[in-house]
């Protein structure tokens, strides 16, 4: 359905026959179309204008391999530069914080973007490759069935989950899952949480309380991959307010372009530590900076031919 | 007062209303086809912020006049409302809303919890249908939909309800496995009824970007889709790839959710979902 980039600029490109070092002309007009590309694969619009600024930096006056094409070579240069933004510097993509037994994980997002789905998954990820003690508690007291749903996961995926006391506030649910978990020898203890609106003050103020209450060593933005121009403002928010440690990308088995990879990445300076990656208790991967790049330009051929060359 | 200013309808101008439109989630292509309606006869006019806002919703209110439409009721009995989406759209809550509206109306209604994937997904429907006053039909987990819906409409059938509502698992439109199963339950219905499902509503997130486009495209072609609800617009996204979806599919708009509550289901209104994505207050 959606033109790829390459496709895009070779139309651009067609016109320039002349080899040689990209010109500040020819860059320009290639950026226009890297820019309508990134806007269609959902990357926030001031995020978008920013890495164009940036890519135009880089791309004038480079020289262009002969047996590749401007257009080809300005797919590289982007592609490389939106992987050198997605990857951060040296981090671990999959590493969690999680010394000093037991460590909390908070776990916040919009409505509806996966945190229960994936707390169970981090859940089953930490008792079965890292080896360690987890329980698991729901602080969502608003949605119907929430903390069941989480109950069942961790029935299905052997971990503990804290049992259900009904009348108690998210705070005093967090204070007794840090107690239980102390108390229980557990490594890890994960807090899941109710959806909620950036702009809900009350439910925002919430997990402030929650979070100063535990004092986490992770606190993780589950955020759906299919997410459109309002990454920006979510990351930023819930950042400011509660203080994120890394992002989680869920959705991402769909077919959508995950643009809000990189607003996530860009405004936050925050890493993305896993992809989710469909609704079973082991669809969970490590974050590949370099295939989501990829995939937001709508290509990935391309890249390796201009290596090649 | 600063409104008053008049600026020049030029190039750049121009520019920054398709970039307000594209933040709005309305996609390239219609934010300049948006922007270009306006422009014409216009070109190099002076008008103020607020005359070029109310040129912008106007036209989106144009664009969006006619699929404002609520969910057509039917004589059929029962008239079958089938909900589809990707995961976590909101399909489950707005089926809650829906059936307390249709109770409210004096309506008779049979919930049929046709999730039966998701953790606790049948638990959440029968909350919703405890507060809605309506009975909610269930299966086990992992048990089939299809058969499901065949027994909840055997029993809606037999019980003479108006409206029987299937709640359905999430599930992404290039998955086939599972969109195939949706194929499924729309076969097994129409064995009961040929007419039904008489409403195939796709629940579609206000978040969502580009994607739903696909969405649309897919869960049309293989569940029929009849009409579009969008849920979330009480956060801060527009919705704007509804116009979008609007130009693309005209298929009609039923309902908007605004909330997590019983009651948070408004009519899509054209005049106000325009303001709302041009920044007009009205
Ligand atoms: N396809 C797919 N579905 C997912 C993924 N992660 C979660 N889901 C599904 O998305 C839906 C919502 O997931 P939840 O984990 O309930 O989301 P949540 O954020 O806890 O939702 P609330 O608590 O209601 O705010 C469920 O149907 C999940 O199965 C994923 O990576 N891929
Ligand atoms: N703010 C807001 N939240 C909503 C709205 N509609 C639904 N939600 C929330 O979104 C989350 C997902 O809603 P569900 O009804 O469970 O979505 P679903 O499509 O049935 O999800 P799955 O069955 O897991 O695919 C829940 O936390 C709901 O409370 C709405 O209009 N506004
Ligand atoms: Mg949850
Ligand atoms: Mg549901």
């Amino acid at each position: 359905m959606f033109e790829n980039l390459s496709e895009r600029l070779s139309g651009v490109f067609d016109r320039l026959t002349k080899q040689g070092a990209l010109s500040e002309d020819d860059v320009k007009t290639a950026l226009r179309e890297v820019r309508v590309a990134l806007l269609e694969a959902d990357v926030s619009l001031p995020v978008a204008r920013d890495f164009v600024k940036a890519v135009q930096e880089k791309a004038t006056g480079q020289a262009v391999t002969k047996s590749v094409t401007p257009g080809q070579q300005v797919v590289k240069i982007v592609h490389d530069e939106l992987k050198h933004v997605l990857q951060g510097d040296n981090e671990e993509p999959g590493e969690l914080k999680i010394d000093n037994p037991p460590a909390p994980i908070l776990m916040v997002g919009l409505q509806g973007s996966g945190k229960t789905t994936t707390t169970g998954k981090l859940a089953k990820r930490l008792t079965d490759k890292n080896g360690k003690r987890v329980l698991m508690a729901s602080l969502d007291i608003y949605r119907p069935a929430a903390m069941q749903q989480l109950a069942v996961l961790g029935q299905q995926i052997g971990v503990d989950t804290l049992p259900i006391v009904p009348g108690e506030t998210a705070v005093q649910i967090a204070k007794r899952a840090k107690q239980q978990a102390t108390l229980g020898g557990y490594d890890v203890y994960m807090l899941d949480t109710a959806g909620r609106l950036q702009i809900d003050e009350v439910l925002m103020k919430e997990v402030e309380d929650v979070r100063d209450a535990v004092n986490p060593r992770e606190t993780l933005l589950v955020v759906d991959g299919l997410t459109g121009q309002v990454a920006v403002e979510v990351a930023e928010e819930f950042d400011g307010k509660i203080g994120i440690s890394g992002v989680v990308l869920t959705r991402m088995d769909g077919d959508g372009r995950g643009g809000a990879a990189l607003s996530m990445r860009a405004v936050t300076g925050k890493p993305i530590k896993f992809v989710g990656l469909g609704e079973k208790m082991d669809a969970l991967e490590t974050f590949e900076p370099d295939r989501i790049a990829g995939r937001i330009l709508g290509m990935g051929d391309i890249v390796a031919l201009v290596e090649k060359a | 007062a600063p409104s008053e200013v008049k600026r020049v309808l030029d190039d750049d101008m121009l520019e920054s209303l398709e970039e307000l439109l594209i933040t709005s989630d309305m996609g390239v292509d219609t934010a300049l086809r948006v922007t270009a309606n306006i422009a014409e006869g216009r070109f190099g006019k002076k008008l103020s912020s607020r005359e070029i806002k109310e040129l912008l919703a106007g036209e989106v209110a144009r664009i969006m006049e006619p699929v404002a439409r609520p969910l057509p009721l039917y004589p059929s009995k029962p008239q079958v409302v089938l909900v589809v989406g990707v995961n976590g759209s909101g399909k489950t809550t707005t089926i809650g809303k829906l059936a307390s509206q249709f109770r409210s109306a004096g309506k008779n209604v049979v919930i049929a919890a046709g999730d039966t994937f998701r953790a606790a997904a049948v638990e959440q429907l029968q909350v919703w249908g405890e507060r809605a006053g309506v009975p909610v039909m269930t299966a086990p987990e992992g048990s089939d939909p299809a058969s499901l819906a065949f027994d909840a409409m055997t029993r809606a059938e037999a019980e003479g309800a108006d409206l029987l509502m299937i709640d359905t698992a999430g599930r992404l439109q290039n998955r086939q496995d599972l969109m195939e199963e949706l194929a499924k339950i729309v076969r097994v219905i129409r064995k009961k009824d040929p007419e039904a499902p008489h409403n195939t509503l796709l629940v579609l997130d206000a978040t969502t970007g580009q994607n739903a486009i696909s969405q649309v495209e897919t869960f049309q072609k293989l569940a029929d889709v009849s009409g579009l609800v969008m849920t979330k617009l009480d956060g801060t996204a527009k919705g704007g790839i509804l116009v979008s979806l609007a130009d693309k599919f005209g298929l009609p708009i039923h309902a908007i959710g605004v909330g997590e509550q019983i009651d948070d289901l408004a009519p899509f209104d054209p005049e106000e979902f325009a303001a709302a994505l041009t920044g007009l207050d009205k």
